[in-house]
């Protein structure tokens, strides 16, 4: 079994802020950090290889610096690390990036054949979904998005079945291999790091292909290549909010009964 | 000449740093800083930033940061046409953003003087029809094949992409769904165009027929709004709830165009062995009327049940937010915002939400929100209708015996 799987570096949004003085993003001190559904997608690769054995590989595509989320997949693991990085890639929507993605899927399958490549659901500084999506419509493999869990896997008869999570509930979805899978966040306990590893990961060097390994065409790359782009940011809208009123102990039913009043019965309807 | 970077506009996208030929610039603490000592002042970094936040003394920045194709309307209506929504069906119900996005289609065809089409694809889906045409559609192309009995990416992707080939659409809008999501992201690279998710507003730019598609970026800390200039169709997934429900308009009719695909079940190599359903204790956040919401200030397990008594009495749905998630106190399948479900109830009541925006994205629609917080000045205030300021612990219980008594005079 050799997996691929796709990890992103993000900035931790939850620490991005709004300052309400300056209606700006507050950003200073915000951490970066591996998109978090693609710690649960390299779980799950983990958890394959130590089943059947083989290999994991990560790959990243980003500036020099997300060198660092490859070593961290390294720590908890991974056999390989490759960071796809050139500037010709910056600026990329998710259509230039699954074309550097999926050529270099392909490339490391040429050296060893991929079986399964695994993203994450989603990163969660864009909230898009459509990476994984894309790398699967540009290898022509079969796609299972939102897996819960990886459930039985015969590499013998390239059969792989999997939990997915749909709107009504589940679905338990078999495919072939080579197939690409993205994974939900609440699937798997993401392992701590052993000391092997940990010392592993301090001494990796991770492989860096730019354009020059890839040949990829520049018409396709980054800016040139991103059929979407922005055209104005701003603050959200921010209503007024309406009446507020002052809990007053004292008098404890004057604020509930001013409330009830108000919404039963034209919104509370009694049956 | 100097070379300035507005750190209000800069939102770290770090595109002016990997464009720098002589690594000029850096990201130091989320936001672009230049080294004057390297900088050429060639511009790049100006050209290629989306916000404007680079000044560089005496360049004047191209008008687009790329070469741009101006289409005109009447180049545009003559390659493509149509404002095309994909009718999402499962097991015989079609998905009510369906119809909300048919909605929508509507108001921007207006502008475009294009045609709304209605795309169903499925296995005897032939009765849906008729409330396409209803709720707006002036064409529904059908292809009815066994094949797509169940949603599975390969056959519901070639067949969305052999109808963009064959009828050249200038819009497409999905629902921002499981199924839409999968497939949008799927379709967008065969046919190789740009694809937006999670829009929460649509407009036309007027002089360019250019989709002007807003979604929030960041976690929903900003609004981005993004065009698709030279490639076609702009493909865009809109979330359920956030465009309005058009009217029923019953007895229309239209133009139906029916199609076939050449795919075959044995070409299929994804199979779905077996259908459960729900699993998540029958949370439908995105159907209910009523919504009573939890969040940290709710403080501990114990008190939800504070909560969860007022949402019984009411007959309301339990909503949280991400905090309370993560407290453990309920179920990720409760949870409304950016990374939860976006719902628009009749009446939300949020109960210790502070109201960060990742929240508010997600529910600020609803049509009446009660908020209680003991910060006065926490954000959910500004978007609630009223706004309790006080102890939960105090108001929640009287608000439910209120309630109780209210209803059952």
């Amino acid at each position: 079994m050799h997996s691929v799987v796709c990890i992103k570096q993000v900035p931790d949004v939850t620490e991005v802020k709004i300052d309400p003085e300056t209606n700006t993003l507050v950003r200073v001190g915000v951490p970066s950090i591996v998109n978090p559904y693609d710690m649960n997608a390299l779980e799950e690769a983990l958890r394959l290889k130590d089943q059947y054995g083989g290999k994991v590989t990560v790959i990243t595509m980003g500036p020099p610096m997300a060198e660092e989320i490859l070593n961290k997949a390294v720590g908890h693991g991974a056999d390989e690390g490759i960071l796809l990085s050139d500037r010709a890639f910056a600026g990329a929507d998710t259509l230039a990036t699954s074309y550097v993605l999926s050529t270099a899927v392909a490339k490391i399958s040429e050296e060893e054949k991929v079986d399964l490549i695994f993203c994450g659901k989603q990163a969660i500084d864009g909230d898009t979904a459509q990476v994984g999506p894309g790398i699967a419509a540009r290898l022509k493999m079969p796609l299972l998005t939102y897996i819960n869990g990886v459930q039985e896997c015969d590499p013998e008869q390239n059969k792989i079945v999997v939990k997915r999570k749909v709107k009504s509930g589940y679905e338990i979805t078999q495919t072939q291999m080579p197939a690409v899978i993205t994974s939900n966040r609440d699937i798997n306990d993401v392992r701590y790091e052993t000391m092997p590893d940990l010392i592993k990961a301090a001494r990796f060097k991770a492989k860096v292909w730019g354009n020059k390994e890839l040949q990829l065409d520049q018409k396709q790359l980054g800016l040139n290549g991103s059929p979407t782009m922005v055209r104005d940011i701003f603050a959200p809208e921010e209503k007024q909010g309406g009446e507020k009123i002052h809990f007053n102990p004292d008098k404890p039913e004057e604020t509930v009964d001013m409330i009830v009043n108000k919404l039963v019965p034209s919104v509370v309807v009694p049956n | 000449m100097s070379l300035t970077i507005n750190a209000k506009k800069c939102i770290g996208c770090g595109i002016c740093v990997q464009v720098c030929p002589v690594d000029a610039l850096d990201l130091v603490n989320g936001i672009a800083v230049v080294d004057m000592e390297k900088c050429i002042k060639c511009g790049k970094c100006v050209k290629v930033c989306p916000t404007s936040a680079i000044d560089l003394e005496g360049y004047i920045k191209p008008k687009d940061t790329k070469p741009k194709k101006v289409v005109t309307a009447e180049e545009a209506s003559e390659k493509c046409s149509g404002v095309w929504v994909l009718i999402e069906q499962s097991d015989g119900v079609v998905a009510e953003v369906s119809w909300e996005l048919l909605g929508e289609a509507r108001k921007l065809s207006k502008d475009l003087q294009a045609e709304v089409v209605g795309v169903l694809l499925g296995d005897q889906v032939e009765e849906m029809i008729p409330d396409c045409f209803a709720y707006g559609a002036d064409t529904v192309y059908v292809i009815d094949d066994p094949v797509l009995k169940e949603y599975r990416t390969e056959p519901y992707s070639e067949a969305l992409s052999m109808l963009v080939n064959k009828y050249s659409p200038e819009i497409i809008l999905l629902g921002a769904t499981t199924l839409g999501r999968d497939l949008a992201g799927h379709t967008a690279t065969l046919v190789r165009t740009g694809l937006t998710a999670d829009c929460t507003d649509l407009s036309i730019e007027q002089d360019t027929r250019l989709l002007r598609q807003t979604r929030p970026a960041f976690g929903g800390n900003v609004m981005a709004t993004i065009v698709c200039t030279d490639h076609r169709p702009q493909m865009a997934t809109v979330r359920p709830k956030v465009m309005d429900m058009p009217e029923y308009q019953k007895g229309s009719e239209g133009k139906i165009i029916r199609e076939t695909i050449d795919i075959k079940e044995d070409d299929v190599m994804t199979k779905i062995l077996e259908k459960v359903k729900e699993a998540s204790g029958g949370v439908y956040l995105d159907k209910a009327d009523i919504i009573v919401a939890a969040g940290k200030g709710v403080g501990t397990k114990e008190n939800m049940k504070l909560v969860e008594e007022l949402a019984d009495v009411l007959g309301g749905t339990l909503g949280a937010s991400r905090a309370a998630v993560e407290a453990g106190w309920i179920d990720v399948a409760h949870q409304v915002g950016q990374t939860g479900f976006t719902v628009r109830p009749k009446l939300y009541i949020s109960i210790g939400i502070s109201g960060a925006i990742q929240h508010l994205v997600g529910m600020q629609t609803s049509d009446t929100i009660i908020a209680i917080n003991t910060d006065e000045n926490a954000s959910i205030f500004n978007v609630a209708d009223y706004g309790i300021v006080g102890d939960l612990q105090q108001i929640v219980p009287l608000l439910t015996e209120a309630f109780r008594k209210k209803l059952s005079s």
